[in-house]
C-alpha cells in the first residue's frame, strides 16, 4: 500500500509539514528525489515527505564559487548549470539511483548521504564543500546555519552534522555550497593487466609524484569490460586509471612525464572526450558488477590506501565477490553475487578484514531483510553510539525522520 | 565583555580542588600560585584578562581524562587552551574554571608517508607538522599566521585557516581522525586513516566548535606533496575596485590560485617601511597571488594571470623568477602585522567574510567608519576568499580609545553581515564576536547549536561564555512545544 505523500514547495511549507508530522505522531521517510531510497537501513514510516517540488537554483555567483539550491533540485540541473559556466562540483557526486533501480538524484540527497565520487581524495568530500544549509528538524523548527561564503567559523559547523545523516536529524530544505572551475583538459592514463597489488603500488607512485594527478582506480578484466569507452573495453585484461586536469598544453606535458615514469605496463592515453566518458562510468557505478538478487550484496569499503592491496586480496578470495578499487585504493567496491557468500556471514568477513587496517564497510544494496537484520553502517562503539543518540533525541525527540535508517528505531537511534 | 558570574562556592573550594588534583595528577602538573597562574591570564586577544581558579598542565591523555573525570563529578567549568595565541578570546580564563593546557602533549605519534598521515598529539605545533616531513618533499597546508607557536590542537578547536586555504581548505578540511576526550574522560575515537567513516561526522563537529565540546588528545592530519613549483605575482592597483575585480576575474578564468592576498595603502607603507619588500608605494592596492602546482601549469597560470592583471589597469606587475623572489614578494605580506604594530601603540584585528563580489564597497564603509571613529585603520586580508583583516589603529592608554576601537569593529563586522557575509573567517567567536552572533543567528538557528552542545556537555562545564551570547539551560532547550495533539510514541525514552 503506497504511503500518504507530503511534498511541501516553500520552506515554510517544509516546516509546516514537518510540525504537522509531530503534531500527528507521523513517522516520515524523508526522499529527495527517492533515487538512494535503497541505501541505508529500510525506513519504517507512516507518510513520504517528499521534497522534489522543493526545487530550483536560487542562488548562483560563478565569480563567488558559490551555488546555492533548493534540496530536491535534480542534481543533473544543478550539474548542467554549473557546465554552463566552466564550473563544476569538484567532489564529483555519482547518479548512482540505478544500483537500485532508481532514477536521478537530487542535490540535497548527495549531501544528506555525503557522497562523493573519484576526485575525493584530491578535492575533499560533499561534506567539505557543503557551506551552509536551511533545515527543519525532528522539532518542526526551522533554522539555518553557515553561509554563501567559502571560509566560515561563526558558530558551530552544522552542515559537517547534517552532511552525511541520512536526514535522520533535520530535513535540509535548501543547500548553498562550493563551486569550482571545471579544468578545460583532462587525460587519463591507462595501465593494463596490472594485478591490484601492482596497480594500487603504480596509483601511488603516481600520487607522489609531480604530477599533480586527480583520479587513480582499478577495474578487473570483468568491470573494465562494461566500459563504454573502446581502449577500456577492448582491453581484454584489467586497467587502472590515473587522470590529470589542468590546462591543455600543459596535461599534455605531464601526461607524456608521468607515462614515461609508469613503465612498468602497456599504456594507453585518453583523451578528454573519453576521459570524462570513463571517470562519469566510474563515478555513477556503472561498471559495478550487476549482481541482483536475494543473496547478492554490494559492499562500498574504505581503506587507508597504503594497507587496501593485502585487505582487499583475503576479502575477495574469503568472500568470492569482484571488487574494483578508486581512490588510490583508499576506496572500494565489492559485489557478491547470489552464488557466493551469504551476507551476513560476508558482514563479519569485510568488518573484521578492514578494522585490522583502519577501515569500514558499509552495505550498499541488499534486500530489505538483510538490511534490517545486518548493521549496514558497521558498530561504532558504545561511547560514541550514546552521543549519536543523544543528538538525535535533541533533534528529533520523538523519532519522526526516517526512522531506523541509521540504526534500528527501537533503539530510538538515528 | 559579561562573563558568567563565577560561582563563589567553587572559588572558595580552591585549595581542596587543588589538593585533590594533586592526588590525580603527577607532582608539577597543577599550578595554583598567582605567580604561574598568571602566564594564562590572557590568550591573543590580550584586552581581556583574567586569572584561572587553577591552571593544570597535564602530559598525557590518561591525565587529560582524569581532570576532566574529576571536573565532571565536581561540576568545575574548564577552559582548555592550546598555545594561547587565539585572536577571540577562546582561551580566557575563568576565576572559578580550570584552564587545561594541552601544551605538553607535544610529541609527534606516527609519521605514515605511505598513506600521507602524520598523526600527533594536540600540543604539536601548526609548523612542527610541516617540519617533520619537509625532508620526505611535504607538508601540512593549513598556515595561520601564528603556525610557529600555535597547536594543532588549537587549531582543530577554532577551525583555524592561513593564506592557503582558497585552493587547501581550512582545518576541517585537512584532518583525517581525532581522539576526543568527552567530559567525563571517556574518550573517542573519529575518524582515522580511511576516508569517510560512515555514521554521523562528528570529526566535522569538533572542529571549529572552540573548546565546547570535548578536549582533542590526538590528530591525524594529511600531509600534501610539497608542489614542484611556486611562483608568486605582485599587481599594484591604482583603485581598490580594479584589484578587487583583478580577484574576480582570475577565479572567472578559471584559476584556484594558492593564495590571493590584498593589502591597501596604509598597510602597503607600513609593510614597505618595515622590511623593505619593494612594494609599489604608488598603489592604493596590492595584489600578491601565488600559484602551485605542476612547473606547466604554474607557467601557464601565471600568463594568464598577467593578462587579467593588465585588462584589470595593474599599475605595477612582476612576477617571481625564482625562490628567493617570491619569498621577498611575501616577505612584507607576512610582516604586515608587527610592521603595522611599528606604527600605532595598539591595533585591533579583526576577521570578518565577504563576498568577494562586494569588497570595493566593504572597503569604502570600513574608511567611513574609520572617519567617524577617528581612528585609523589598514587592511591586510585574504581577497581571494573573501576574508577580511581590517587593523584598527588606537592607543589602549588614550582614555576611551580601546572602546572606541571596539565599537568600530563590531560595526565593520554588521557591515560584513550586512552584505551577505559573516562575523568570522578563521579567528572563531570566542568571546570577542559572541554578543554579536544575534546579527547573523535567529533564535531557533542558535537553539539548535546549543542543543549539539547539550548533547555532549549537558551541564555546560567546558568553555562557558564562549561562542553562545546566553547559554539556554538544556532541559529548557529539550522541551517539546506540540501545539496539537500529544507527542507521539510516549515509549520511546527521551533526553
Amino acid at each position: 500500500m503506497a504511503l500518504p505523500r507530503f511534498a511541501p514547495d516553500t520552506l515554510d511549507g517544509l516546516r509546516d509539514a514537518v510540525a504537522g508530522a509531530l503534531a500527528d505522531g507521523t513517522r516520515l521517510a524523508v526522499e529527495g528525489r527517492g533515487s538512494k531510497r535503497g541505501l541505508g537501513r529500510p525506513v519504517v514510516a507512516d507518510a513520504v515527505l517528499d521534497l522534489s517540488a522543493l526545487s530550483g537554483i536560487t542562488y548562483y555567483e560563478p565569480g563567488e564559487l558559490v551555488m546555492e539550491a533548493m534540496a530536491g533540485t535534480p542534481l543533473a540541473e544543478i550539474e548542467a548549470e554549473l557546465a554552463a559556466k566552466n564550473q563544476h562540483l569538484a567532489f564529483e557526486p555519482g547518479e548512482v539511483g540505478h544500483l537500485w533501480g532508481a532514477g536521478g538524484g537530487s542535490i540535497g540527497g548527495v549531501f544528506a548521504c555525503n557522497l562523493s565520487g573519484p576526485r575525493r581524495p584530491f578535492a575533499g568530500a560533499a561534506r567539505d564543500h557543503l557551506l551552509g544549509v536551511a533545515a527543519v528538524s525532528g522539532r518542526g523548527e526551522a533554522f539555518s546555519a553557515g553561509g554563501r561564503v567559502v571560509k566560515n567559523v561563526t558558530g558551530y559547523d552544522m552542515g559537517k552534522l547534517l552532511a552525511g545523516s541520512f536526514g535522520t536529524l533535520s530535513v535540509m530544505g535548501r543547500v548553498t555550497f562550493k563551486v569550482l572551475p571545471r579544468a578545460e583538459s583532462e587525460r587519463t592514463i591507462l595501465l593494463f593487466g596490472l594485478e591490484p597489488g601492482g596497480a594500487i603500488a603504480a596509483l601511488a607512485k603516481a600520487g607522489f609524484g609531480p604530477w599533480d594527478i586527480s583520479g587513480a582506480a582499478w577495474l578487473p578484466a570483468d568491470a573494465a569490460a562494461r566500459s563504454a569507452v573502446g581502449y577500456v573495453a577492448g582491453a581484454g585484461a584489467s586497467v587502472a586509471a590515473i587522470r590529470l586536469e589542468g590546462a591543455r598544453g600543459a596535461v599534455a606535458e605531464r601526461c607524456a612525464a608521468l607515462r614515461g615514469a609508469l613503465s612498468i605496463a602497456p599504456t594507453e592515453e585518453l583523451h578528454t572526450h573519453n576521459s570524462r566518458k570513463l571517470w562519469a562510468e566510474m563515478r555513477d557505478g556503472r561498471l559495478i558488477a550487476p549482481g541482483q538478487g536475494p543473496l547478492s550484496s554490494l559492499w562500498r569499503l574504505t581503506l587507508p590506501s597504503a594497507d587496501a592491496a593485502s585487505v582487499l586480496s583475503t576479502i575477495a578470495e574469503r568472500t568470492g565477490g569482484e571488487f574494483s578499487s578508486d581512490w588510490q585504493g583508499g576506496l572500494a567496491w565489492l559485489a557478491i553475487g547470489g552464488d557466493g557468500m551469504d551476507v551476513a556471514e560476508a558482514a563479519a568477513v569485510l568488518r573484521a578484514e578492514a578494522a585490522i587496517a583502519g577501515g569500514h564497510a558499509v552495505l550498499w544494496r541488499a534486500t530489505d531483510d538483510a538490511r534490517s537484520a545486518i548493521s549496514v553502517f558497521g558498530d561504532q562503539g558504545d561511547a560514541i553510539s550514546a552521543l549519536v543518540r543523544r543528538i538525535k533525541s535533541n533533534f528529533d525527540p520523538a523519532g519522526i525522520l526516517n526512522p531506523g535508517r541509521m540504526a534500528p528505531a527501537a533503539d530510538s537511534a538515528s | 565583555m559579561l562573563m558568567p558570574i563565577p560561582d563563589a562556592a567553587v572559588i572558595s573550594r580552591r585549595a581542596e580542588i587543588a589538593a585533590a588534583l594533586r592526588g590525580r595528577l603527577p607532582c608539577g602538573t597543577v599550578i595554583d600560585r598567582a605567580a604561574g597562574l598568571s602566564a594564562f591570564e590572557s590568550d591573543g586577544l590580550t584586552a581581556y584578562r583574567q586569572q584561572p581558579l587553577i591552571a593544570v598542565l597535564p602530559a598525557d591523555r590518561d591525565e587529560v581524562s582524569a581532570v576532566l573525570a574529576y571536573c565532571a563529578a565536581e561540576g568545575i567549568k574548564i577552559v582548555p587552551r592550546g598555545a594561547g595565541t587565539s585572536l577571540s578570546g577562546g582561551a580566557l580564563p575563568l576565576a572559578d574554571g580550570i584552564t587545561l593546557g594541552l601544551s605538553r602533549l607535544n610529541r609527534i605519534l606516527d609519521i605514515d608517508l605511505a598513506n600521507r598521515t602524520v598523526t600527533v598529539e594536540p600540543g604539536v605545533t601548526n609548523l612542527a607538522i610541516s617540519a617533520a616531513v619537509r625532508e620526505h618533499g611535504f607538508y601540512y597546508a593549513p598556515d595561520p599566521s601564528s603556525q610557529i607557536a600555535c597547536t594543532i590542537g588549537g587549531n582543530v578547536a577554532e577551525n583555524a585557516g592561513g593564506v592557503h586555504c582558497l585552493k587547501y581548505g581550512l582545518t576541517t578540511n585537512n584532518i583525517l581522525g581525532l581522539e576526543v576526550a568527552l567530559l567525563g574522560g571517556e574518550r573517542i575515537r573519529l575518524g582515522g586513516k580511511a576516508l569517510d567513516a560512515p555514521g554521523l561526522d562528528l570529526m566535522g563537529v569538533i572542529a571549529g566548535s572552540e573548546g565546547l565540546l570535548g578536549v582533542v588528545t590526538e590528530v591525524t592530519v594529511r600531509i600534501l606533496r610539497t608542489p614542484e613549483t611556486a611562483r608568486a605575482l605582485l599587481a599594484g592597483f591604482a583603485r581598490v575596485e580594479d584589484a578587487a575585480r583583478c580577484v574576480a576575474d582570475v577565479i572567472a578564468a578559471g584559476i584556484i590560485p594558492a593564495g590571493m592576498e590584498m593589502m591597501d595603502r596604509p598597510a602597503i607603507h607600513a609593510a614597505e617601511a618595515y622590511v623593505g619588500a619593494g612594494y609599489p608605494l604608488d598603489a592604493e592596492a596590492l595584489l600578491i597571488i601565488e600559484v602551485d602546482g605542476p612547473a606547466a601549469e604554474v607557467a601557464a597560470a601565471a600568463l594568464r594571470i598577467e593578462d587579467v592583471a593588465r585588462t584589470c589597469g595593474a599599475t605595477s606587475l612582476r612576477t617571481s623568477r625564482n625562490e628567493a623572489e617570491r619569498l621577498a614578494f611575501w616577505a612584507g605580506r607576512k610582516a604586515a602585522f608587527p610592521a603595522v604594530g611599528r606604527i600605532t601603540p595598539d591595533y585591533y584585528c579583526m576577521d570578518g567574510t565577504i563576498p568577494r563580489g562586494r569588497l570595493p564597497e566593504v572597503l569604502a564603509g570600513i574608511r567611513e567608519l574609520s572617519e567617524r571613529f577617528g581612528l585609523g585603520v589598514a587592511n591586510v586580508f585574504h581577497a581571494g576568499d573573501g576574508n577580511l583583516h581590517p587593523l584598527i589603529l588606537y592607543d589602549a592608554n588614550a582614555p576611551g580609545e580601546l572602546e572606541r576601537a571596539e565599537e568600530f569593529g563590531s560595526e565593520i563586522l554588521r557591515l560584513c553581515v550586512r552584505v551577505g557575509g559573516v562575523l568570522t573567517g578563521e579567528h572563531g567567536v570566542g568571546v570577542e564576536k559572541r554578543d554579536l552572533m544575534d546579527e547573523v543567528f535567529g533564535p531557533d538557528d542558535l537553539a539548535h547549536q546549543q542543543r549539539l552542545k547539550c548533547a555532549f556537555d549537558a551541564g555546560g562545564l567546558l568553555n562557558p561564555g564562549k561562542v553562545f551570547p546566553t547559554l539556554h539551560r538544556c532541559a529548557e532547550l529539550g522541551r517539546l512545544h506540540v501545539h496539537a495533539g500529544k507527542l507521539p510514541h510516549p515509549d520511546i525514552e527521551r533526553f
